[in-house]
């Protein structure tokens, strides 16, 4: 008798996970967490990103652990992140108190505190760098000093980078964009109560900022090609780091120098200016400023630049452009989600297969009686 | 007609506005309007105070051109969309007592399923273009509670072959079909309960002339046989002379003229209805 | 850096939520109560919403037992088990009457169920009506008003199409003849189980984020036309190889050597009971 898939599972289970474990280390090499999380940080960044959980340390791991698939190591992260209280809600984070590393403006050329292009890959040649094939420690420590001591005139400038006005208050000085007062409504938070829709703005942004990258990506790109809106411009992008406080646990102060600092987390924020047409008295119509939000954990440029496209198209709302409607895109960009659902169609369906088979037999039984 | 019977609908006061009003334009008495609109806030008052009777087994016309606000009656009636201010009476629902447009939206469904029909211009919004002709009309009785196939197919059987669709067509979908039929579908599917009302928004706008004749002649027979209710919207005086017994001319969200149909056609009293009259060959 | 895991794996915060959504859904049989879903360490749409139902209430007394498809001893429901016996010591049983915790995908038990067990669903498609309406909010509203139009203009249209209801699994019932619910991809064989089940029935749904219950003695009746009434699964002139039985749920096998198509329980700890009880030969 034949190899029947649902009995066994025991055995044949352990077995898989064998070979895993094989596949992973058959080279006889083994990957140093430490060497990911210093050499990788793009995947570090985007997997932090995606997991909604900061932690460069447990990324690095999960990215071992998941031989480098971004989508199992955000998975591993999500549901190790599914195990942790939660003690806190920080205090609000103003990005404007950002220790920036990077900060452009596609808008203007001249912006108060100057344009930092920072560490960026925008202008490197995308030539494959033969050298790092020999690349040693030795190299790198050499190149290092040589570097740093090439660049100690500048040090002042180093200690002294960081807050930036934003460039966004400078056009509301102007009147150009919109005055929008401070909204202090707590947010809600989509990994504690469940989304309802119509979604509130905190919500769409936090799932927004935890989508999968590609995913949010490819949909504001249909955004701009042709589903939606206009052009939109880049008032400020900024990369740096935030400084993160939360109220004292043990008394009811919320006094702001009580707060502890708790650390630093690396972000990118995007504010992106759309134009649009407001309608005022008399019919008359004006062309105003809008703009969009984006913020993602570490340095994630196109995903913040997206997000920010895209919470500009749901504020739209137009349901019959899939990337206006908020459920269209909310929940389906998921990365949790979606490679969960499109994988599990890989267990086996053989009772509902079996229904179905039922159901198709009697219908051509129905049929052929009928014609007979 | 002739003999005094009391109307089957009544609607009182119906206002339907999209915007939020100013100053200028508040009150009804003396807003200051361009045609229908504000142009100090850039208000739209689609439907002015309408108020008007139907009676049983009566044609009621409503012409006037794009933008008079008649489709906005008719959406407002069939609570597409609610109305700002207004009230509107069925004699079958709680004996006329109860305003409709105060009810619940389950109530409001229940008048929809049971007590009323409607045509739309754009048969989109009153079909499921993927699903069955026959599941289109049983759709609607379905909401009516029936829960018998046989009977549901028997009964849209019949009424497809009273529109003059072949019944061996009744599976396939309508957007197989062309806007004729589809026209005809949507009908079967509002005459499905049996309904004493039936609301008729445009149903020939854009249909060839040889296909709106066929279309129209399915309507009068349908009224003479079924002796339903109906309140039939038009831009067109042609289709309204053809099948209405009496008539309201709307320009602007207002009522400007309204009578016997043939009174108006003969005398037509507002520079409006004249113009109209005297464009229609 | 060394971590433990906490009991059951989720934490004490999070338990308690789901708890209370949970209790939520008891109170309102076959309302989909929304909740915020948490990640596991298994896939999306790979039971989830179950898994996050019995961690949140399994206890250290409790006997669990872990069915897919009908099979103890499948991958899927293996893996399960695997990770709550490593999160809780909870020792797991194939033998239903002896289980206090029951986590399916797919299947209800051939042996009764009685007071005192929790059944646990895993449901990939919480919503009856998706297939009629893609949006959330529309369906939220459509229960909160009862109409369920939909849900029979999808049986009536494969009615039409195929002379016969061909839902397969997750055929729609109506709970406490309130809610609309999709009873999980069980197959119709096994939708009477649910009603007026001694046990309480959990469905969880974690990538679609809802929790609804079935609780005991309530009424769950399969919808189905007046006249084309609700017919399960059935298997007649079979009977399963392995152990005689005849009025159960099959699985159709295909044995090469013999080249002929034979059958089995598909509930396989009752077919080894079956087995276990009968005198050798």
């Amino acid at each position: 008798m034949g190899y029947v898939a649902v009995k066994g599972g025991t055995r044949a289970i352990e077995e898989s996970l064998k070979r895993l474990q094989f596949e992973r280390l058959q080279s006889g090499k083994v990957i140093e967490v430490e060497a990911i999380s210093s050499g990788m940080r793009g995947l570090v960044d985007q997997v932090m990103s995606e997991s909604s959980l900061y932690s460069e340390e447990l990324a690095a791991l999960a990215i071992k652990q998941a031989e480098g698939n971004p989508e199992e190591a955000v998975f591993l992260l999500r549901a190790y992140r599914s195990t942790l209280p939660r003690k806190h809600y920080s205090r609000t984070v103003h990005s404007a108190e950002m220790r920036v590393e990077r900060r452009i403006s596609a808008s203007f050329k001249d912006i108060p505190g100057g344009q930092v292009l920072g560490a960026s890959t925008d202008y490197s040649h995308r030539l494959l760098d033969f050298d790092l094939l020999e690349e040693t420690t030795a190299s790198a420590t050499a190149w290092l000093e040589q570097y740093l001591g090439m660049e100690e005139l500048d040090q002042e400038a180093f200690a002294q980078e960081g807050r930036f006005p934003k460039v966004l208050d400078y056009l509301r000085k102007e009147g150009l964009i919109a005055d929008c007062s401070v909204d202090s409504t707590e947010p809600d938070d989509v990994t504690r109560t469940s989304l309802t829709f119509p979604a509130t703005r905190s919500e769409k942004l936090q799932i927004l900022t935890r989508g999968q990258t590609g995913a949010v990506t490819s949909l504001a790109y249909a955004v701009i090609r042709g589903y939606g809106m206009v052009h939109p411009t880049v008032g400020e992008l900024r990369v740096g780091e935030l400084p993160v406080y939360i109220d004292s646990p043990l008394t009811q102060n919320t006094d702001e120098d009580e707060a502890y600092y708790i650390g630093e987390i690396k972000v990118t924020e995007v504010e992106m200016l759309v134009p649009a047409t407001v309608e005022k008295e008399n019919g008359r119509k004006e062309l105003e400023l809008d703009f969009g939000y984006g913020l993602c954990y570490g340095q994630n440029e196109t995903k913040a630049i997206a997000m920010s496209i895209l919470d500009k198209s749901l504020e739209k709302g137009d349901k019959s452009i899939p990337t206006q409607n908020e459920e269209f895109v909310l929940f389906h960009i998921d990365s949790v989600e979606s490679t969960g659902f499109i994988s599990h169609l890989k267990m086996p369906h053989y009772v509902t297969f079996q229904a179905k088979l039922n159901d198709v037999r009697k219908t051509r039984k129905q049929s052929t009686e009928k014609e007979g | 007609m002739g003999q005094i019977s009391s109307p089957i609908m009544s609607v009182r006061q119906l206002n339907k506005q999209f915007g939020k009003g100013c100053e200028q334009c508040s009150n009804s008495d003396n807003r200051k309007l361009e045609r229908n609109y504000c142009r100090a806030c850039g208000t739209v008052y689609s439907c002015q105070n309408l108020s008007f009777d139907l009676y049983p087994g009566e044609v009621l016309g409503i012409v006037g051109e794009s933008g008079s606000g008649k489709s906005t009656l008719m959406r407002s009636l069939y609570f597409d969309q609610e109305v700002t201010t207004g009230e509107a009476y069925l004699q079958p629902y709680k004996e006329g007592a109860v305003n409709l447009f105060q009810e619940s939206s389950q109530q409001q469904k229940y008048i929809r399923n049971h007590l009323m029909g409607k045509v739309y211009q754009n048969p989109v919004l009153g079909l499921r273009m993927g699903f069955s002709s026959i599941g289109n009309i049983a759709e609607k009785m379905i909401a009516a509670g029936n829960r018998n196939v046989a009977a549901m197919e028997a009964r849209g059987s019949e009424l497809l072959d009273q529109v003059h669709i072949p019944v061996y067509r009744m599976k396939e979908a309508p957007k197989k079909f062309s806007g004729g039929m589809q026209q005809r579908v949507q009908i079967a599917k509002a005459l499905s309960n049996n309904p004493p009302i039936l609301l008729l928004d445009e149903v020939t706008t854009g249909l060839d002339l040889s296909v709106q004749a066929n279309v129209l002649d399915l309507i009068k027979h349908l009224q003479r046989e079924l002796k339903i209710s109906m309140l039939l919207v038009s831009h067109d005086l042609g289709v309204i002379r053809m099948l209405a017994d009496r008539t309201m001319v709307m320009l602007d969200g207002r009522v400007v003229e309204q009578g016997l149909t043939d009174q108006i056609l003969e005398d037509p009293q507002h520079a409006y209805t004249q113009q109209l009259v005297h464009s229609l060959l | 850096m060394r971590i433990q895991y906490n009991f059951a794996f989720l934490d004490e915060g999070s338990k308690r939520e789901i708890r209370r959504a949970t209790l939520k859904a008891i109170a309102i049989p076959g309302y989909q109560v929304p909740f915020a879903s948490r990640e596991l360490p298994i896939g999306r749409g790979w039971g989830t919403g179950g898994l996050q139902l019995t961690l949140s209430l399994i206890g250290k007394s409790d006997v669990l037992k872990v069915i897919d498809q009908g099979s103890d001893e499948s991958v899927n429901a293996v893996s399960i088990k695997k990770l709550i016996d490593k999160t809780t010591g909870v020792p797991a049983t194939d033998a239903t009457e002896a289980a206090t915790l029951i986590q399916s995908r797919h299947r209800i038990p051939e042996v009764p169920l009685r007071t005192g067990q929790l059944l646990v669903l895993q449901v990939p498609m919480p919503e009856p009506l998706r297939m009629y309406e893609p949006s959330e909010l529309e369906t939220k509203r459509l229960h909160g008003e009862k109409d369920y139009s939909g849900a029979w203009l999808m049986l009536f249209e494969q009615i039409m199409k195929y002379r016969s209801v061909s839902t397969g699994a997750d055929h729609p019932v109506m709970v406490n003849d309130r809610y609309v619910m999709a009873p999980s991809p069980i197959p119709k064989f096994d939708n009477p189980k649910m009603n007026y089940s001694e046990a309480l029935i959990l469905l969880g749904a974690g990538r679609e984020k809802k929790i609804y219950a079935v609780p005991p003695y309530t009424q769950v009746v399969s919808l189905a036309f007046e006249d084309v009434p609700f017919e399960p699964e059935s298997f007649p002139g079979h009977s399963c190889r392995q152990c005689g039985a005849e009025d159960v749920f099959m699985d159709e096998l295909y044995d090469s050597e013999k080249e002929e198509t034979y059958y089995q329980c598909n509930d396989t700890s009752y077919c080894l009971q079956r087995m276990n009880a009968q005198p050798l030969v």
